[in-house]
């Protein structure tokens, strides 16, 4: 793999693709569109192969001057390499749960999806600076016009909600890019995070960070653009909404806020822990009373992605490694909930959970996938949910026992939201006989929900192949960190351990056997 | 320095102004059916006077070597750079016209006039002026030599009512401008003893009095009103709505460069030594700018208008490069002003192609809903345009943005760029108010019209140039930026 920029031709392949889609005709695009994914996903699949761990931080390093101003420079770590492979694996599910349901404007559609992968692998893997603002920020302009050509009746509002609110977070921290690089010197990004910024230039610098990536991730109170845009989006756009798009605010936190400017992280860490203690609480309160199926799973990432936030900021492994976990998961299993949402809706055309009921009596094979992923949710054992839950609240323990006491409240709620909805679709009565008349799902489905539940299982039950790449990483950024931590106010006080064990009968024999 | 010297500097001016009275004379005995050929020649004109600032141009020259005529025309590297964009703006605005004066968007006088590429030529020729002027006499005279060709152009259409009213319109103001800036040159002669940059300068050395302050000031008014900048933009959208669309596209582009520059010589070179008394003046124009243009913009309904505030919008972020008074500030308002005679071209040329079966233009957003259906291509390269207009990357607008910005943070005027920036996005909604109508909207189906080859060409040229791929010639473009903006302080 020497010298062969494998990063560049993942790039490259969904570009030609997505070129090669604006001028064809429907059913050719669809193809087009899937050869591409999948061609790319086994790209990724060979990256990942060869992605040596343990080996150098930075692997699959290129670097050209094209530009003036900042270069072409793309290296990727264990972080990325796992980001990158979460896109590429989504990428061909969404062509196919677009398969029918699209049927107006096709190639321009499957083209907006394909430029979207492009944009997606250039930001996990940007090792410059500009180049991942650049890539960034152009994810605005397919998703704009995913959500607005393609979306729902209220589609307009959405979009213009969701351009605008990540416009006006993004500008700012190109700011505060362009100080750090007049400062550094550098905008190279591995540079940069062995950078240490002045204390003061410090907090200006991780607030204006903080407005880009608290609207992606989205924290509250900046979630507002999110249950619009998942509810009016077409289900592929939800599944790269929610799956990848929302993990660009993590990442940004994981690669820059934290590494980059590690005093104002700890100083800010209380800031984010109140935001995300809200957030879990407030939206999960919020989703448990939606009405509508995309809404209130809209709600539950914002929940979710408060435990990821929660993670990060918990300056220790194991919350880093969790919150890593978590966007995973996350990506993975609400991705997947929305794809079930899109196979009823692709039925009966209706996201109101009303009009459902008694699902797993006519669509039984629905139903096991729809409560798998439920329950990966959930985070129930044995999901992929659970390991980066655990692990992320038993980061947040150390730190503080406030927020984990208050954050795994979450985790309650969100099994009451979750269980609550899937009674109400799956359980019951068939009141509707429309509903009850739907056909179970079909070989173009079960093809898209076989592979993500395969990984769910595979990420909860042996979450060690995903942690592995990233483990290096995670424990450099941690040593790197680790001085700034803020105060804990667990006071964990580790005990002595018995010298025997606690139900240890109490031998008073010769001992002579 | 003897004239020989003198005249090989302004060989392009020569070369203008020369085919300018040769083809004036073709027109006037030849009559319109001339007037594809003068456009030819006019163009091909302009492209050999192109041609020939090329090497000077990739050299890079300054110093006294480049003062011609007595130190009244300083032909550096600043002026070149100048000078070729409005070459290149006024070649793409001479192939834009005989579609549309053809068609029955023309109205009574249906057919290009053999004036046009003329008066565009006597314009250019005194933008070549203003850009290299050197003393405030040189200045006036490109000034008023472009001014009175743009108030014809902007009423060639007699018979149209709105044409004849944006050009009385920009008469009347324009006059006044100059009137405003012939006051602040009056009063600058009386208080420092000379009309050439040099002596000015030296005379504003020291403490400013009243009289050289206001000076400053009704000069820099003056170059407000010619760069259609916050407060002295009024007259903007009437005259871009008024005047017929090439015309339009021609004064958002070849007389916004030149005024710019001409404006950054002045402030660089004459007012160098006063920074603080000018640089308020400018970032609190640039801001307003910035704000009123995209406010004002929101409301409208016509497209012309829309892009004459989005003009103002745009001269904003330029005027930010001049806020910052040094010389990566100078060379990033030059990179900026080359992507956006780019993208006004490419939008303007857009606008142009729509049309009905007649031939009757287009031009409110109820007539191009759903253009996406009906015509893709036209919608798609508007929709590059317009997102790269909006600053979104990874389009070429971005990268304009991206230096203006880069320069103000590293001169210190953090807050400042924070501003500007979060300003801009007010800009960006009726960017994507553009792209809503085209795309999500139902079709309208009305602009059903061929287009010309022409069109076709300046599109796609314009829309490839705006892509990502524009980035590859940032290299090359920072560079001679760079060298002409070091031109303009060394000078000074």
């Amino acid at each position: 793999m020497e010298g062969f920029p494998i990063l560049t031709i993942m790039m490259l392949v969904p570009l030609a693709g997505a070129i090669l889609c604006l001028f064809s005709g429907a059913a050719a695009a669809r193809f087009i569109a899937l050869g591409a994914t999948l061609a790319t996903f086994v790209l990724g699949v060979m990256l990942w192969v060869n992605y040596e761990i343990g080996g150098a931080q930075w692997q699959f390093q290129e670097s050209y001057d094209l530009f003036a101003g900042f270069s072409y420079a793309l290296g990727i770590d264990g972080i990325s390499l796992m980001l990158i492979m979460l896109s590429v694996f989504l990428m061909p599910v969404c062509i196919l749960a677009s398969w029918e349901s699209i049927q107006k404007r096709v190639g321009e559609y499957m083209s907006a999806f394909l430029f979207m992968e492009v944009l997606m692998i250039g930001t996990f893997a940007a090792q410059d600076l500009f180049l991942f603002y650049i890539f960034f920020e152009a994810g605005l302009i397919p998703m704009y016009l995913i959500i607005g050509v393609w979306g729902g009746d209220n589609r307009i509002y959405a979009s213009y909600k969701f351009f605008l609110y990540t416009l006006f977070g993004s500008v700012l921290m190109l700011i505060a890019m362009f100080w750090m690089v007049a400062t550094a010197g550098t905008s190279d990004i591995p540079t940069l995070m062995q950078f240490q910024f002045a204390d003061g230039a410090q907090t200006w610098l991780w607030l204006a960070f903080f407005a880009s990536f608290a609207v992606k991730v989205p924290m509250w109170p900046f979630h507002t653009w999110l249950p619009d845009a998942h509810v009016q989006a077409p289900t592929a756009g939800s599944v790269i909404l929610a799956g990848v798009l929302l993990k660009l605010g993590g990442y940004g936190f994981i690669r820059f806020s934290l590494p980059m400017l590690p005093d104002a992280s700890a100083d800010f860490a209380w800031f984010v822990f109140i935001l995300s203690m809200v957030a879990v609480i407030y939206t999960s309160l919020v989703a448990l009373v939606q009405q509508d199926m995309k809404k209130l799973i809209a709600y539950s990432s914002v929940a979710h992605m408060a435990i990821v936030t929660v993670g990060l900021f918990s300056f220790n492994v194991q919350g880093l490694e969790g919150a890593m976990l978590i966007m995973l998961s996350h990506g993975l299993v609400s991705g997947a909930l929305f794809l079930c949402v899109g196979v009823i809706y692709d039925r009966l055309h209706t996201r109101e959970i009303e009009r459902y009921g008694g699902l797993s009596i006519n669509m039984p094979y629905y139903a096991i996938f729809f409560l798998l992923f439920t329950m990966a949710s959930i985070g129930l054992p044995g999901t992929s949910g659970f390991v980066g839950e655990f692990l992320s609240l038993a980061g947040i323990y150390q730190t503080s026992s406030l927020v984990a006491l208050i954050c795994t409240t979450g985790i309650i709620l969100g099994a009451a939201y979750m269980l609550y909805l899937y009674r109400r679709v799956a359980f019951g009565v068939q009141k509707n006989a429309d509903a009850a008349a739907m056909a179970d799902i079909r070989p173009r489905e079960w093809a898209m929900m076989v592979p993500i539940a395969a990984v769910v299982l595979w990420m909860g039950i042996y979450p060690e192949s995903f942690l592995a790449p990233m483990r290096a990483d995670i424990a450099a950024l941690d040593a790197q960190i680790m001085a700034a931590a803020p105060a804990s106010d667990a006071n964990l006080d580790a005990g002595v351990s018995r010298e025997a064990s606690a139900n240890a009968i109490e031998f008073e024999g010769e001992g002579d056997h | 320095m003897d004239f020989v010297t003198s005249f090989i500097l302004v060989t392009p001016e020569l070369m203008l102004a020369a085919a300018g009275l040769v083809l004036l004379l073709v027109a006037a005995w030849a009559g319109d059916k001339a007037a594809i050929g003068v456009s030819i020649a006019a163009a091909a004109v302009f492209f050999v006077a192109g041609l020939s600032l090329v090497p000077s141009l990739h050299m890079g020259i300054d110093g006294p070597d480049t003062l011609a005529f007595g130190g009244l025309l300083k032909v550096d590297s600043f002026a070149l750079f100048a000078k070729a964009l409005i070459y290149l703006a006024a070649i793409a605005c001479l192939f834009l016209a005989p579609a549309f004066f053809n068609s029955k968007a023309a109205g009574v006088e249906r057919g290009l006039r053999a004036e046009y590429p003329v008066l565009i030529l006597f314009a250019a020729l005194g933008m070549s002026i203003m850009v290299s002027a050197n003393d405030f006499m040189a200045l006036y005279l490109g000034l008023e030599l472009n001014s009175l060709a743009s108030y014809v152009l902007a009423s060639i259409l007699r018979k149209n009512q709105r044409s004849a009213e944006a050009g009385l319109k920009y008469f009347v103001l324009g006059a006044l401008a100059s009137g405003i800036l012939l006051y602040g040159m009056s009063l600058l002669y009386g208080f420092t003893g000379g009309t050439d940059f040099a002596s000015v300068r030296a005379g504003l050395e020291g403490e400013l009095s009243l009289g050289k302050l206001f000076g400053l000031i009704f000069v820099m008014s003056g170059l407000a009103f010619k760069i259609a900048a916050v407060p002295f933009h009024m007259w903007t959208p009437d005259v871009y709505e008024g005047a017929p669309t090439p015309v339009t596209a021609f004064f958002s582009t070849a007389p916004k460069v030149a005024a710019v520059a001409l404006t950054a010589r002045v402030v660089f070179e004459v007012f160098g030594g006063q920074v603080d008394a000018w640089q308020q003046i400018v970032m609190f124009t640039a801001l307003a700018s910035i704000v009123f243009g995209a406010l004002g913009a929101i409301g409208q309904e016509n497209l012309k208008r829309l892009l004459a505030y989005s003009s103002i919008n745009n001269i904003g972020f330029i005027l930010l490069g001049l806020a910052v008074a040094n010389v990566a500030g100078a060379s990033a308002m030059l990179v900026y002003l080359f992507i956006y005679v780019v993208m006004s071209i490419g939008s303007f040329t857009a606008l142009l192609m729509l049309r009905d079966e007649d031939g009757d233009l287009y031009e409110t957003f109820a007539d191009i809903r759903g253009l996406a259906v009906t015509r893709p291509a036209i919608a798609w390269c508007l929709l590059i345009q317009m997102f790269s207009l909006a600053g979104i990357p990874p389009l070429l607008g971005f990268y304009s943005k991206f230096v203006i910005f880069k320069a103000t943070v590293d001169a210190g005027l953090v807050a400042f760029a924070a501003i500007a920036i979060a300003a801009s996005v007010i800009g960006a909604f009726y960017y994507i108010k553009f792209v809503r109508v085209m795309f999500f909207d139902e079709p309208a189906g009305v602009a059903t019209g061929k287009s010309g080859t022409t069109h076709w060409i300046l599109l796609i040229f314009t829309a490839a140039i705006v892509s990502p791929l524009g980035y590859l010639l940032t290299p090359s473009l920072a560079d001679l930026a760079d060298k002409a903006a070091s031109a303009l302080f060394i000078g000074g």
